[in-house]
């Protein structure tokens, strides 16, 4: 009951700032139609609806990463954890609370995306649904990060950590303005260790039904998510105990 | 009877000692103020007792339960309202009362019986339907002791309840503080010498994280031939 009273509470912060939502639905959706209109002009393979969508869909998240980041930097800030820590409540109520509500949110972001990747021709298949359920270990991962931003920066560090450097390092690092096999070398190399890319390939092999392709994606992500997790719930606690 | 218990209470960040060998009773239903001048260590007491910090020597016992070894009981019976506002901004004052109430694990019933209790008492019955971040310093205060009520704590609190507030806000916090007093201990940590004298039955000063002075505000102003609380407190803290 008390993890559920505060995590209505993060999802109600969250819902209500007009600015993070704008951002995280409309900007990916914003995206998808202007690439989608230049590739109805000059073809590119990777601006391809099939292709792009799940980009854009895995992109959205460092969004997630973004106010989950901000909205925990602040509470710390403001002294309103402060509070909290003097309540009879153990060190889970809080870290599920900043991390369970922020997943319906970041399904629900991709869900917005998807369908206005079927608005621009994406077709309507069971693979489709799949892609949506598949984005659960991206989302876990750059919720994750979230919790991880939040518990050792500042609402200032927050906004431009997560604001442009991470949205962009995610961005480049996925393989979704571009090929990454063009750039090749240490970028290809490194965007391969990294996770981002990974989340990337699952969506787009899951899209097309090609679950053979999707899986190690899959578990490259999810050991991704799990560790980044970790990390963050150690710092959090660190932040906790100071 | 006893409400809180500090027996050489310390608390060192690195080179400074913020508390140094604090011993302090505070009485139940005492409203006891803590004054001193900026780093006096009057919000890090108030954050060890309140077991947001750590000691390093010492303990206190607050209803008998230690803030070392029993900081889980000790949490059960305290309500704390920070130096800042610390509500939650996009909620309404409504919602931040029922949020208080979920997270004491409150029944529908006793949630509804709370939510109708403090913002009467409180006076916050006008603005339950606006979001936090749209009140003013003054209700934001109001909002920020309702929510440390809510969970009927046996000790209170308040560090620097007025600070930042005007004189009118600042008067009407009084109010709502002074009809509090006798119903729960409560202690208060100030700048202003005017509120100490106004609201607390006890006062002590603290400079460098030591009690320098201990009392009811006359017994300050007579041991120090001081003819207000403010040139006493002056006198005390200038040696």
């Amino acid at each position: 009951m008390k993890t559920w009273a505060l995590s209505k509470r993060v999802a109600k912060e969250i819902l209500r700032d007009p600015l993070t939502v704008g951002f995280g639905v409309g900007f990916p959706v914003i995206l998808l139609f202007l690439l989608s209109a230049i590739q109805a002009n000059i073809p590119v393979d990777l601006f391809a609806i099939e292709t792009l969508a799940p980009g854009m869909a895995v992109f959205g998240f460092s969004f997630v990463t973004l106010f989950s980041a901000t909205l925990l930097a602040k509470d710390r800030e403001s002294a309103f954890l402060q509070r909290l820590y003097t309540m009879p409540l153990r060190a889970t109520d809080f870290i599920i609370s900043y991390t369970l509500p922020i997943l319906p949110i970041a399904l629900a972001q991709s869900l917005v995306c998807y369908l206005a990747a079927v608005l621009l021709g994406l077709p309507v298949t069971v693979s489709l649904l799949a892609a949506v359920l598949f984005l659960l270990p991206a989302a876990l991962l750059f919720t994750a990060f979230g919790l991880l931003f939040g518990s050792v920066l500042t609402v200032k560090q927050a906004g431009g950590i997560c604001g442009a450097l991470f949205t962009n390092l995610t961005a480049w690092l996925s393989g979704i303005w571009f090929d990454l096999e063009l750039v090749g070398g240490v970028f290809q190399k490194t965007a391969d260790l990294l996770p981002f890319v990974h989340a990337v390939e699952l969506e787009r092999a899951v899209l097309k039904g090609n679950y053979a392709a999707a899986f190690p994606h899959f578990w490259w992500v999810t050991a991704y998510a799990a560790v980044v997790f970790l990390l963050a719930v150690y710092l959090f606690l660190r932040q906790m105990k100071k | 009877m006893e409400a809180i218990r500090v027996s050489g209470l310390t608390k060192k960040y690195k080179d400074c000692t913020a508390v140094d060998r604090l011993d302090l009773t505070v009485e139940q239903g005492e409203l006891f103020g803590l004054l001193g001048v900026n780093g006096a260590g009057k919000t890090t007491t108030i954050k060890m007792l309140s077991c947001l910090a750590k000691p390093q020597e010492g303990d206190a016992f607050l209803m008998g339960h230690s803030i070392v070894t029993d900081p889980a009981g000790v949490k059960k019976i305290i309500g704390v309202s920070p130096q800042e506002t610390a509500v939650a901004p996009n909620l309404t004052v409504e919602e931040n009362l029922l949020l208080m109430c979920g997270l004491h694990g409150f029944s529908k019933e006793k949630r509804e019986k709370q939510m109708a209790r403090f913002s009467q008492q409180l006076g916050l019955s006008q603005v339950l339907r606006k979001r936090a971040i749209k009140l003013s310093g003054g209700w934001q205060r109001r909002l920020s002791i309702a929510m440390a009520l809510v969970g009927e704590p046996e000790i209170l609190f308040l560090d620097e309840p007025t600070l930042g507030l005007d004189v009118l806000a600042r008067s009407e916090l009084w109010d709502v503080i002074r009809a509090l007093k006798g119903k729960l201990t409560m202690m208060l940590t100030t700048h202003y010498m005017e509120e100490a004298e106004a609201l607390c039955d006890r006062v002590g000063i603290m400079k460098n994280g030591r009690l320098l002075a201990l009392g009811t505000v006359e017994e300050l102003k007579e041991q120090t031939g001081a003819q207000r609380l403010e040139e006493a407190f002056i006198t005390l803290v200038k040696v």
